[in-house]
């Protein structure tokens, strides 16, 4: 099957510095796709590279197997709901929506039923007359959207739509844009920094860190199999250690042996490992693989957060159980949860790693 | 708190030195010599002199005012696209010529549209007919333009740099060429700036008798020019400032008509 | 291609404001005394603009109308919007209307208004006169500088301060005052400009014997103004012009040079 958008090699510098760096990805038809990376990880280039505002130095953007490089934005089947909403300020909701339909010349029924399909879809019907001013921040992003959508654009592109939002409206609105997705059944393509969004809401995850694709997968192969420690630390929380892969299925890490499942990594191999901190088991002194001390202890609501001082290191650990600080306990991990990674080779890797 | 008494100096003095004043000027307007009512100052404008004076000023300013709209609208396009639009440099641009005398700045444009001056100089060194430049109501434009065009570009250009840039790339998103973008998003957007500019150039220029007397000759007369004369050489101040009264009703007119443009936007040339 | 173009329109444009300029700088230097010939290239009006007696006495008129109605329209202009940021958006919006008075009015009612007014008070027209009218017509132009940075510093800087143990006082110096300064030295300029370059307002409200530069040149204008007027001008134009790219572009350079340094 072909894929609707294709990015490839596709490589952008700002005054010297490198913002992508021969970038490839592509786009299927249908798909929540998320690019996720913090702040100047090249994400929001690579969006606008997609809608037309940003020419590539060098690479291709293929649209159905064509090249749109020379396309201006304009003329693009694709459409951006813009980070700070971008409304026009001396137009009325109504005609904001209508602004894309009165350009491609529209008659006027078919706008009037559209802007009114499109404010039912973002539940803001009979909104048509208000001016943009008057409006919250929530809706005015609705309008954003709802303004984006009314052109029927094959991908809709959504540039940290929701950074703007306090968090349960943002939380709202994640469920709002899934159900918008599947009830259009287009294409989306999202920018964000929040891992939580785009865990949440995404078909596919792309995790981009200094210009470059870090992992690409479904949310649940990124969190559960996170290929490096960037991905690992930016993805939720985790425990990052040092380890020295003695055989296969057996790790050391801070001088004690724990059993695992990787395997073909070689003999006495020095690798990352990262254990998820729900993962850990808290045992009774002596029947777990390494005992240590409770340092710290906060009450997160689903479950107690707790540091563990073990073998030098302090562990972050999520348990149900509240053991208060100062209690000795033991640490256990079962195989399955140890995650193994090779550490980075070459100096390009290098850049991918963690900045601390 | 008392913090707002701070303001009451400057209340006093333009209270005591804009709004009795103003009143001075309706005093005068409305009396004659012997200091009784009359609407005579006011009538005044009828005299044919006098129309004719107020009539060309208008028109004048309206076609100077014009002028500078067109001109200073792309110059502030160009600047806000190129890197050029960084605010000290603009203002320096057209601020820096007001330290050049603005009598003599209008005078230097004698000496280039003269009979015998730099235009024609160069007209007949490319051997073309000579031009008569100097006189004419379109020397007397020209010098209200020159004069005023740094009150057009300035509030034109700052409420261009303000519109922001996602905006316009929303609407070249959704389809609109440049042409629509600058029909549909810029200029509807720049209105307040444009507002400002149209009246700071079109006041100065419907009044002023300093352009008329250094380019016209002193043959073609504003209504600035009769008011002046009214107060310098006439010196009948009760008729000066009963033409200044109509003057002034015209510029109310004028600001009540942009007023409807700009819907509760403040524009602001600095 | 339209690069091009628009390099040209602005160049043009640059050609139209400053070519009038420059034709006065030529004829500084121009022997002849008339402005249409050139008589070859000569000091002279350089040296006769010192030693004449009114140009000496217009320039200082000039020079110190400005200073000193700038001074005064800028402390009673920023004291203003001070006050002003306290008050309610209605009567807030009374002060800007009594604000535009000036601008709206034009120059030449604002002049004889002020006169009328100085004359039926009995004040007789001098150097005073001039200076109210000044000081009148520049407060406009401080306030409509200072009120904008007013507005941005907002009020919780100031509140910020008072939080952490600032007095009133001591807030506004050190933060506000701050904050607003741009606005503050570029609302000064803009008055102490438009004094120096005011022509209509000063012919109006000057006695019999004051002249400032642009009156000075009125009165010459039928007669014939001397090119020591024109080289006096050039004077003030190339130092102003100096004195700005000092002020502007040097420390731009500096801290662009520091900045590439340091990064």
């Amino acid at each position: 099957m072909g894929s609707l958008i294709d990015l490839v090699k596709i490589s952008k510098s700002f005054d010297g510095a490198k913002v992508l760096d021969e970038l490839d990805l592509s786009v299927q038809e249908n798909e929540f796709i998320t690019l996720l990376g913090p702040s100047g990880c090249g994400k929001t280039t690579t969006l606008r590279i997609i809608g037309g505002f940003e020419k590539p130095d060098e690479g291709q953007v293929l649209f159905e197997g064509k090249d749109i490089a020379a396309v201006p934005p304009n003329k693009r089947h694709l459409n951006t709901v813009f980070q700070k909403y971008a409304l026009f300020p001396h137009m009325n909701i109504e005609e904001n929506i209508a602004f894309g339909l009165k350009i491609s010349g529209k008659s006027k029924n078919y706008i009037r039923d559209k802007i009114r399909y499109a404010l039912k879809l973002v539940n803001l019907d009979g909104y048509e007359k208000r001016s943009v001013a008057s409006l919250s921040g929530g809706q005015q992003q609705r309008i954003a959207i709802a303004r984006a959508i009314v052109n029927e654009p094959r991908v809709l592109l959504l540039d940290e739509p929701l950074g703007a939002l306090d968090l349960k409206l943002r939380q709202d609105m994640q469920y709002e844009l899934i159900r918008l997705k599947n009830e259009l059944g287009i294409t989306f393509i999202y920018v964000t920094h929040d891992q939580e969004e785009a865990l949440t809401m995404s078909d596919k995850v792309v995790v981009m860190n200094q210009g470059y694709i870090q992992q690409m997968g479904t949310p649940e192969e990124i969190y559960n199999e996170p290929e490096n420690a960037f991905v690992a630390d930016f993805i939720g929380d985790s425990n990052i250690l040092n380890g020295i892969m003695l055989q296969d299925r057996l790790v050391e890490i801070l001088g004690y042996q724990f059993a695992c499942v990787d395997e073909g990594f070689g003999r006495n191999k020095p690798v990352d490992v990262v254990i998820r901190p729900e993962d850990i088991v808290l045992k009774q002194p002596g029947e777990g693989t390494l005992d240590g001390v409770v340092s710290h202890l906060i009450f997160k609501g689903v479950h107690y957060e707790m540091e563990v001082q073990a073998g030098g290191f302090e562990w972050l650990i999520q348990s149900t159980g509240c053991y208060p600080v100062g209690t000795p306990v033991s640490i256990s991990v079962d195989p399955f949860n140890i995650q193994i990674m090779n550490k980075p080779a070459s100096e390009d890797e290098e850049a991918i790693g963690v900045d601390e | 708190m008392s913090r707002k008494l701070l303001a009451g100096p400057y209340l006093i003095w333009m209270i005591c030195c804009t709004v009795v004043p103003l009143g001075m000027i309706v005093y005068y307007g409305l009396t004659d010599r012997s200091g009784a009512f009359t609407f005579a100052n006011l009538s005044a404008i009828t005299v044919p002199a006098h129309a004719k004076a107020l009539g060309l000023a208008l028109l004048l300013a309206v076609i100077s005012t014009l002028i500078c709209l067109i001109l200073a609208y792309p110059l502030g396009l160009i600047l806000r696209k190129t890197g050029l639009g960084q605010k000290g440099f603009v203002v320096f641009l057209f601020i820096l010529p007001m330290w050049m005398n603005f009598l003599l700045r209008t005078m230097a444009w004698q000496t280039i549209l003269e009979k015998h001056g730099v235009i024609n100089g160069i007209l007949s060194f490319l051997g073309l007919p000579s031009l008569r430049l100097i006189n004419t109501p379109a020397a007397i434009v020209m010098g209200m333009v020159y004069d005023f065009l740094p009150f057009m570009v300035l509030p034109v250009y700052n409420v261009l740099m303000k519109i922001d840039n996602s905006v316009v790339e929303a609407a070249r998103d959704l389809g609109a060429s440049n042409r629509q973008i600058l029909f549909k998003i810029l200029i509807p957007l720049s209105v307040p700036g444009i507002v400002s500019g149209i009246t700071m150039v079109f006041i100065p220029s419907l009044t002023t008798f300093v352009i008329p007397n250094m380019l016209g000759g002193g043959k073609l007369l504003l209504i600035g020019n009769i008011i002046d004369q009214e107060f310098t050489v006439g010196s009948n101040w009760h008729l000066g400032s009963g033409l200044s009264l109509v003057m002034m009703v015209f510029i109310l007119i004028s600001m009540l008509f942009l007023a409807k443009f700009d819907k509760g936007g403040e524009g602001n040339a600095f | 291609m339209k690069k091009i173009v628009e390099r040209c329109y602005l160049g043009i444009i640059c050609v139209f404001l400053y070519a009038p300029i420059f034709t006065l700088m030529v004829l500084s230097f121009n022997e002849s005394k008339s402005m249409a010939k050139w008589g070859g290239f000569s000091l002279r009006w350089y040296q006769e603009m010192f030693q004449d007696e009114a140009i000496r006495e217009a320039i200082w008129n000039t020079l110190a109308i400005a200073l000193i109605s700038a001074v005064v329209a800028t402390l009673l202009g920023t004291l203003a919007c001070i006050g002003i940021q306290k008050m309610k958006s209605s009567s807030r919006a009374v002060i800007l209307m009594l604000n535009n008075i000036p601008m709206v009015n034009s120059d030449i009612v604002t002049g004889i208004s002020l006169m009328l007014i100085f004359v039926a008070f009995g004040i007789s027209l001098n150097r005073n006169t001039v200076l109210i009218a000044h000081i009148t017509f520049c407060i406009p132009y401080v306030v409509l500088s200072v009120l904008p940075k007013m507005k941005q510093a907002g009020k919780t800087t100031y509140e910020a301060a008072l939080d952490l143990g600032a007095t009133p006082i001591q807030a506004f110096i050190k933060v506000v005052l701050p904050e607003i300064r741009p606005g503050i030295v570029s609302g000064f300029l803009m008055a102490f400009t438009m004094s120096v370059d005011d022509f209509i307002i000063t012919h109006f409200t000057r006695g019999a014997g004051v002249n400032t530069l642009s009156t000075l040149i009125y009165s010459q204008v039928k007669v014939g103004i001397r090119p020591s007027i024109y080289a006096l001008s050039t004077v003030m134009f190339a130092t102003v012009l100096i004195l700005l790219i000092v002020a502007n572009f040097l420390p731009g350079y500096r801290e662009k040079r520091t900045k590439k340094a340091g990064g």
